[in-house]
């Protein structure tokens, strides 16, 4: 292929990726590094140096109508910043350690995970409990509801930090943010409102993949020529989706997109299976 | 809890992200835009992993840049990139400092050292 026939192409793909990724709520970084590796048939390493980059690009994008909103909070996420940036420390370093057969099948598997838990969304009951350790560490807040600000305190601290100790070794292992497993540590474990856990997971999202993006430039898994497209079509099909998203909900959409992850997740895990990738 | 004063640390927090992404933006693209100008060919293989960048690759980006290497500009502007969220710790250690919250100035200079150790270290 020539190389702006092929610049091209990847452009038009990340931009697609990223415009379903804020429509959907689910993350354009997901389907970024099946689609270079199984569509463009590029090795898995550089899939997922491209994707880092341009999921760091878009979670700061972003923050800035996440924050006017008031729901995140900056003590939980900075809190749990520490689990999830020396997770993704270790993760990216496994990278370099485990076969890209490997990578492909917990890529699968992940995908298939985020897809499933992309249709549970229930709102927790408030947690007025007071929990001795997350009054010590203020992970506690309120946030605006149609009737005035509810209060809230995290539960379960040491699961919730467990658990976003897995998630940054997910996000430095495959280059993805992880967001699924993020909400599923604040929203599941730690019992936050689950407005508060997505948004707060999205303001951690460019922190974690900062920490394994400098093991990845130094491992040669960021190749410039192919990350500036990826980088450019994800932003701006994000920031163009997140502007038709205050027009439109789109419940079809959400399905459609979500069949299409758990395809490319099996697609990953039986490649990976197979020794394709 | 400080609500008011984390809410405002917040905003210039994200102001500041929306900034770094931006610049880096315009860099990545300046320098995608040479690249696919300068290199007219066939696409490189990303079919086979080729390891550990040769040196050439690995001269600080700056050092390059005034040759116009378009690929050593779209590195500068993902080194923008990657600087940005780590700014945004920073800045959090010393609004946390500001509010004299110890434990999370602890916590957010942990958090700083892993990030600085990732992007000088690795």
């Amino acid at each position: 292929m020539g190389l702006i026939e092929f610049t091209s192409a990847v452009l038009l793909m990340s931009v697609l990726a990223g415009l379903l990724g804020a429509l959907t709520g689910l993350g354009g970084g997901v389907v970024i590094v099946p689609a270079l590796a199984l569509l463009f048939h590029i090795d898995i390493r550089y899939a997922i140096g491209a994707s880092l980059v341009s999921v760091i690009a878009t979670s700061s994008g972003a923050a800035v109508s996440f924050v006017r909103e008031g729901f995140s909070n900056v003590r939980i996420g900075m809190f749990l910043e520490v689990a999830t940036t020396v997770g993704a420390l270790f993760g990216a370093y496994l990278t370099a350690r485990i076969s890209t057969h490997s990578i492909g099948i917990i890529f699968g598997i992940t995908l298939l995970y985020s897809a499933w838990s992309s249709f549970r969304q229930k709102e927790n009951e408030m947690p007025h409990a007071e929990n001795l350790l997350a009054a010590k560490l203020k992970l506690s807040g309120d946030y605006p509801t149609d009737h005035g600000r509810q209060a809230y305190m995290a539960q379960n601290v040491p699961a919730g930090f467990g658990i976003m100790f897995v998630a940054g070794i997910l996000s430095g292992l495959l280059g993805i943010g992880s967001g699924a497993v993020k909400v599923l540590a604040m929203d599941r474990a730690m019992k936050l409102p689950f407005k508060v856990s997505t948004t707060t997971s999205n303001f951690m999202i460019g922190v974690t993949a900062a920490a394994s993006a400098g093991v990845y430039l130094s491992q040669g898994y960021i190749a410039p020529g192919l990350a500036a497209p990826v980088m450019l079509g994800v932003l701006a099909g994000s920031l163009l989706g997140a502007r038709l998203l205050v027009r439109t909900r789109v419940p079809i959409l959400r399905v459609v997109f979500a069949v299409v992850i758990v395809a490319l997740g099996v697609e990953m895990i039986y490649s990976g299976a197979t020794g394709r990738l | 809890m400080a609500s008011e004063a984390d809410l405002k640390m917040e905003i210039a927090i994200s102001q500041m992200l929306r900034a770094g992404v931006s610049v880096a933006a315009v860099v990545v693209f300046i320098g995608a835009l040479l690249y696919v100008s300068q290199a007219h060919g066939v696409a490189p293989d990303y079919r086979h992993f080729h390891g550990i960048p040769s040196p050439p690759d690995r001269i600080p980006p700056l050092m390059v840049v005034h040759h116009l290497d378009s690929r050593s500009i779209i590195r500068v502007g993902i080194l923008v990139l990657i600087a940005t969220p780590i700014m945004r710790v920073a800045y959090c250690v010393y609004g946390f400092a500001a509010q004299k919250d110890k434990i999370y100035v602890v916590v957010s200079s942990i958090v700083l050292t892993v990030l600085l150790y990732s992007f000088f270290h690795a």
